[in-house]
């Protein structure tokens, strides 16, 4: 099957929030994708440049993404002068947009608050009306910009598992920046990390069901991934049962 | 944040004990019931609150009056106004004159209104329309209105184009000045959402820079309304043969101070009432605002 995004020796040069060098990444339909990197790798360039965001960046290389390509930001963005659903249908047209927005509204457990202001909302909630403004798009690549980023432990773990649930039922392709090791690997098909605006690993997932088994290869990986991020972990450090704490 | 790297930083113990022996020096206070915290944010606002300060100066005019300290020659009583006022109202005067000024009030701001803000989304959203606009209205903000009549009249004659126009070029600045710094300070966060939903120019401008420039071009219709008024006695006094500043003008010449007076108290009543009207209009448009008045 042919790739959704195809990105070929990409550069960005006098980015302020890190360069790219001659970046090569495909993904295909349906896949989960999560890009690992410390502050100013460059994850976040690499996100505005497929989001086509980057204005005045400098650079060449070449891009191919799909015509549907929705964003989620670390903050929720929802016009303040809004209510919930005029925010979720913002530039939608069509006649049954509002109804599709309720929809989406609903899928990610908020229905009933089309008529609230964003500020009447908590910060998860807010970021769940940012994905439903999101998948009422229908998009085939949905780009994610350490969505979780500003939410607390608890809300994130939920936010987890309503962002792989709904990436099931709509099978978009994912790109998700974070510096969390441990939402990557519970979130993604495959992990893409990013040094110094080079892609220095690309490691499939691939978690056993079996329990035992699962554990296993999600603290290998973990440490592999803080490895390659360049944290060290003390000889007999518990591995991180508490996945939450970790970030790179 | 990590557990590692904190167990690595806390090794040294003897800064520890020290720490801890410094602890069991501080005296120890038994505890307390939760403290009540002076709020430092504002009540909830009364409902007519703001009517508090024209209501004490009404009292202040009329205690003077009523004890003799206000010569009547120098400013009349309250109730000399009103009963002027009720003069006025049965021989027609009163209304007429009123409703011709409150007329040229009303189109001198519009205009102007619509001038401020078509100009503010110009100079606002193009880099072109700034360097060409902004510029010209600086301009404009430092010529009185006084100065500008005779020019105003010069161009436009003695008639009513003339008076609406001196209006509006008034109502326009505090309009465009607002209305534009409140467009430039839209947050970038907001624009770049606007792009990644692939709004067009005109969705961009009614959904993300109206409503963002609202608060600014609220805040500059209530100078704006003030601005209108002032205008408004300015060129009834100088050249008009009807409205509430020819009403005065004639007073004057005949020395009747107690109508000089009931114009004096309908402009303010004018002015304070259209502000009032304005921010009953910023209080509903901008209910999606939580902040310290409101």
């Amino acid at each position: 099957m042919s790739p959704v995004v195809r990105i070929r020796d990409l550069t960005r040069r006098f980015t302020k929030k890190g360069v790219l060098d001659g970046v090569d990444l495909d993904i295909r339909a349906g896949e989960f994708v999560a890009l690992l990197g410390r502050s100013g790798s460059g994850k976040s360039t690499l996100l505005r440049a497929l989001a086509g965001l980057d204005h005045e960046a400098e650079g060449d290389g070449e891009i191919i993404v799909p015509r549907r390509l929705s964003v989620v930001f670390q903050d929720a963005r929802l016009l303040p002068w809004k209510r919930v659903l005029d925010n979720v249908v913002l530039g939608l047209d069509g006649p049954d947009a509002r109804e599709r927005g309720a929809a989406a509204l609903a899928e990610v457990e908020l229905a009933g608050r089309e008529r609230s202001w964003p500020y009447e909302l908590s910060g998860g909630e807010q970021q769940r009306v940012a994905l439903a403004r999101s998948l009422v798009r229908r998009p085939e690549l949905l780009l994610a910009d350490e969505p979780f980023g500003a939410l607390d432990a608890l809300t994130r773990i939920r936010m987890h598992a309503l962002l792989r649930r709904l990436s099931e039922t709509h099978s978009p392709a994912v790109l998700l920046v974070t510096h969390d090791v441990a939402e990557a690997i519970a979130l993604a098909d495959r992990i893409v990390t990013l040094d110094a605006g080079r892609i220095v690993s690309d490691i499939t997932v691939a978690l056993p069901d079996e329990p035992a088994a699962r554990r296993e290869r999600f603290a290998a990986l973990e440490a592999q991934l803080l490895g390659l991020l360049g944290v060290e972990l003390d000889a007999g450090a518990i591995p991180y049962a508490d996945k939450e704490r970790i970030t790179a | 944040m990590n557990a590692p790297f904190t167990i690595a930083l806390v090794l040294d113990h003897s800064e520890l004990l020290r720490q801890a022996d410094a602890a069991r020096e501080r005296p120890v206070l038994p505890p307390a019931p939760a403290p009540a915290r002076p709020r430092l944010g504002l009540d909830k606002p009364l409902r007519w609150g703001w009517t508090l300060g024209p209501l004490l100066l009404l009292l202040y005019w009329s205690v003077l009056s009523e004890t003799g300290f206000l010569d009547p020659r120098v400013l009349p009583a309250p109730w000399v106004a009103v009963e002027t006022a009720a003069e006025l109202i049965r021989d027609g005067r009163l209304q007429e004159n009123l409703a011709i000024s409150a007329w040229r009030a009303a189109q001198g701001l519009g205009l102007g209104v619509l001038a401020g803000v078509s100009l503010a989304l110009l100079s606002g959203l193009s880099l072109l329309g700034g360097y060409v606009i902004d510029g010209l209205v600086q301009l404009k903000r430092g010529i009185p209105v006084l100065a500008l009549i005779p020019f105003m009249v010069l161009w436009f004659g003695v008639g009513e184009t003339m008076k609406v126009g001196v209006i509006a070029v008034t109502v326009f600045v505090p309009i465009y000045l607002h209305t534009h710094s409140a467009l430039r300070a839209i947050d970038l966060k907001q624009v770049e959402l606007a792009e990644t939903l692939g709004l067009s120019r005109a969705a961009f401008i009614r959904h993300v820079v109206l409503p963002g420039a609202l608060p600014g071009l609220l805040l500059g219709l209530r100078f704006g309304v003030t601005a209108a008024w002032l205008a408004l006695v300015v060129v009834e006094q100088l050249n008009a043969t009807s409205g509430i500043g020819y009403m005065i003008t004639l007073a004057r010449n005949y020395a009747q101070t107690d109508v000089m007076l009931v114009g004096l108290v309908i402009y303010a009543l004018l002015g304070l009432g259209s502000d009032a009207l304005v921010r009953a209009v910023q209080e509903r448009a901008l209910g999606w605002r939580r902040t310290l008045g409101a």
